[in-house]
């Protein structure tokens, strides 16, 4: 039976094959009919996924320009550089902080329509993820927003801090003003990466550790290293400032 | 205005009882226990000796004194002061004393005044500040008269000052004020004046109780709002302003109250400020200056010291407020040390002037730019010791007198800034 099943025709019977090749013919026919099937049943929706995301594009794009307009109208690169974020931009060679969330919004909105688009082409297993992703688009939207109200705090209370420092003759006010800014900056990253839930534990625990040496350290600093520092300055403050005072005996008004 | 939010119900009824009055001097007081009883002995001998046939009231404004300011005013009211030989009172002199709320604020104070004078229709009001050491009965004639009798509106005080005395207001306030609004007033920020119940009813009735203008700078806003309002002002001299405290006093809170409020009143009166011409004196009785030139002692190394180190460190603030070239002025200027430093008027009204057009376009925190100004003042003042230490009371004047034309040349340079998109 197994030489009838792979027996070869003989030269010259060409009109005549053999039951193997019948099959594998029959097979190949199948396949490929059921490959165009399939592909014309893709094919509308790869169309469909094309159209969603060239219409994401258009509309992504559309929303670029009018948050630019509308953070241009509102001054929002001054409130960035306020908030000394407009600096660390610079610093990075980065565009404005207007340019820079505009063209942000517009890549989110665009993905989101691509991954639309995606799901579309019903691919098992991707379903999720892309719902997975617009679940984590508030959270990442908010831990933007916490970050960038923290740069602001902490670019009021550093500048606050240095020059309630300078007009009370404290000693280094940058170095207050700069310690102010960096606990509050890593305060709002900590605040920033719970929200999107990235090394919870770790972040708290880094910035725990970071803020409580940092106090000991200023304690010690001035309590134990800058002895002679921290007794002049309290004299200064609490005995002899009155005294230096009423030396001065100008009124500015 | 609603008087009713801010008058107490037992005030209010005090009020009352008290009817119409024609002159109301407002005595607002906190921790003066040392000289309010001296302030309201004079302002009573004042009203009854300038002013016997005229209804009169006098409102103890407190803003929360632990020292018994209060029962020392009480106590000064009711003193026997008809004994005495060349007074005579032919009506009741009513002196009230209320609490405000909130602590000691300025702006709060003249609120209340203001609301107790509109519900006593008084037609002529005086404030007097209760820290003077030397306040005479003469000072009541010498603000009220002008109102009383020539239908003035505002009668601010000229004093006589020591000649390093008020160097905020030499040197920033008056020449700004004066640059700006276009009226020579040389006491813009006045502690003892008097106006008309047609000025205090339009200055009541203005939009800036709730803001932190109208809690602490008040006084000035007062001046400024008599000029934009073209109300009929003048100025008096009193005598010689003493206080209790001649030190130092905040210089930052200070400079809130009349550099801050001025900057401030640049917005809303931009109309009046950007379109008048040169500026104008008022009408004065009395001397218009009047300079000592008794030694005071002054720690001139320390303000050099403290301007050099606000330079250096608000460098990045700095540069957020003023012209890259001023900056560098500055810094050139602050290193050349404390025997050839000079911070010429050229330089410090371009300062000024940017700080104003920094404060109008908010490059940051307003007040930030207000306190930010404070070390760059102490530089200036150190050059304004430095060159009239030995000046005359004349020397001193024309040099002040250099700076307010400075300042008014320079005016389109703030136009321009002002104008300028950043």
């Amino acid at each position: 039976m197994w030489l009838a099943i792979f027996e070869q025709p003989a030269a010259g019977d060409l009109g005549s094959p053999g039951p193997l090749r019948q099959m594998i013919v029959d097979e190949l026919t199948k396949t490929m009919h059921e490959i165009l099937r399939s592909f014309a049943r893709f094919l509308p929706r790869v169309a469909v996924m094309l159209v969603i995301v060239l219409v994401g594009w258009l509309i992504a794009f559309l929303l670029k320009s009018i948050l630019r307009s509308l953070l241009r109208l509102a001054r929002f690169d001054r409130l960035a550089e306020n908030a000394g974020a407009a600096q660390v931009l610079k610093k990075l060679a980065l565009p404005s902080a207007t340019e820079l969330l505009s063209r942000f919004v517009f890549w989110i909105a665009w993905l989101g329509f691509i991954l639309v688009g995606v799901s579309v082409l019903e691919i098992v297993g991707l379903q999720e993820h892309i719902a997975g992703f617009f679940a984590f688009l508030p959270r990442i939207f908010a831990g933007m927003f916490l970050f960038f109200i923290g740069m602001l705090a902490a670019s009021f209370f550093s500048r606050a801090a240095l020059l309630a420092a300078v007009n009370a003759d404290l000693p280094s006010p940058r170095l207050i003003g700069s310690t102010i800014r960096t606990v509050i900056t890593i305060l709002a990253a900590c605040m920033a990466f719970e929200e999107l839930g990235l090394a919870e534990h770790t972040v708290l625990v880094a910035f725990a550790i970071v803020f409580g040496s940092l106090m000991l350290g200023l304690a010690l600093a001035f309590g134990l290293g800058g002895r002679d520092l921290a007794r002049r300055f309290l004299e200064r403050r609490f005995a002899h400032e009155r005294k230096e005072e009423r030396e001065d005996e100008l009124s500015p008004l | 205005m609603p008087e009713g939010s801010i008058l107490s119900d037992d005030f209010l009824r005090e009020l009352i009882n008290v009817g119409e009055v024609d002159i109301l001097v407002g005595l607002p007081t906190y921790n003066d226990a040392k000289t309010v009883a001296q302030v309201v002995q004079a302002i009573r001998a004042g009203l009854l000796n300038y002013f016997p046939r005229q209804r009169a009231a006098i409102i103890n404004v407190d803003g929360g004194s632990r020292d018994a300011s209060q029962d020392l005013v009480r106590a000064a009211s009711i003193s026997d002061l008809q004994h005495l030989s060349n007074i005579h009172a032919l009506r009741t002199l009513h002196c009230i004393s209320t609490r405000y709320e909130g602590g000691p604020a300025s702006g709060t104070a003249l609120r209340t005044v203001l609301s107790a004078a509109e519900l006593l229709r008084a037609k002529v009001c005086a404030v007097f500040s209760a820290d003077s050491t030397n306040t005479e009965p003469e000072w009541i004639n010498r603000l009220l008269s002008p109102v009383v009798m020539d239908n003035y509106d505002l009668i601010t005080p000229t004093y006589r000052r020591n000649k390093f005395d008020g160097m905020l207001v030499q040197n920033l306030v008056y020449p700004m004020n004066r640059a700006v609004y276009s009226k020579r007033i040389r006491e813009p920020y006045p502690t003892e004046f008097a106006f008309s119940g047609r000025l205090g009813s339009h200055f009541a009735a203005q939009d800036i109780w709730s803001q932190d203008v109208g809690k602490e700078g008040a006084g000035i806003y007062l001046t400024i709002a008599a000029i934009t309002g073209n109300f009929r002002l003048g100025q008096s001299f009193i005598g010689t302003k003493a206080r209790v405290d001649t030190g130092a006093a905040d210089l930052v809170r200070a400079m809130r109250q009349t550099v801050g409020v001025l900057f401030w009143s640049l917005d809303p009166n931009f109309a009046v400020w950007s379109s008048n011409g040169a500026s104008e004196s008022v009408p004065t009785f009395g001397a218009e200056s009047d300079l000592t030139l008794e030694p005071l002692r002054v720690n001139r190394k320390r303000l050099f010291q403290m301007f050099a180190l606000g330079v250096a460190e608000l460098e990045p603030v700095l540069k957020s407020i003023l012209e890259p070239s001023t900056v560098e002025e500055l810094q050139r200027a602050a290193a050349v040390g404390e025997e050839s430093f000079r911070y010429s008027d050229e330089l410090w009204v371009r300062t000024i002037y940017e700080f104003a057009a920094s404060y109008h376009k908010q490059v940051m925190n307003r007040d930030h730019i207000v306190q930010a100004l404070a070390p760059l003042y102490r530089g200036r003042a150190f050059t304004f010791l430095a060159e009239n230490r030995d000046a005359s009371a004349e020397e001193v004047e024309t040099k002040v007198e250099g700076l307010c034309r400075e300042f008014e040349n320079r005016k389109p340079y703030l136009l321009g800034m002002w104008n300028e998109r950043k």
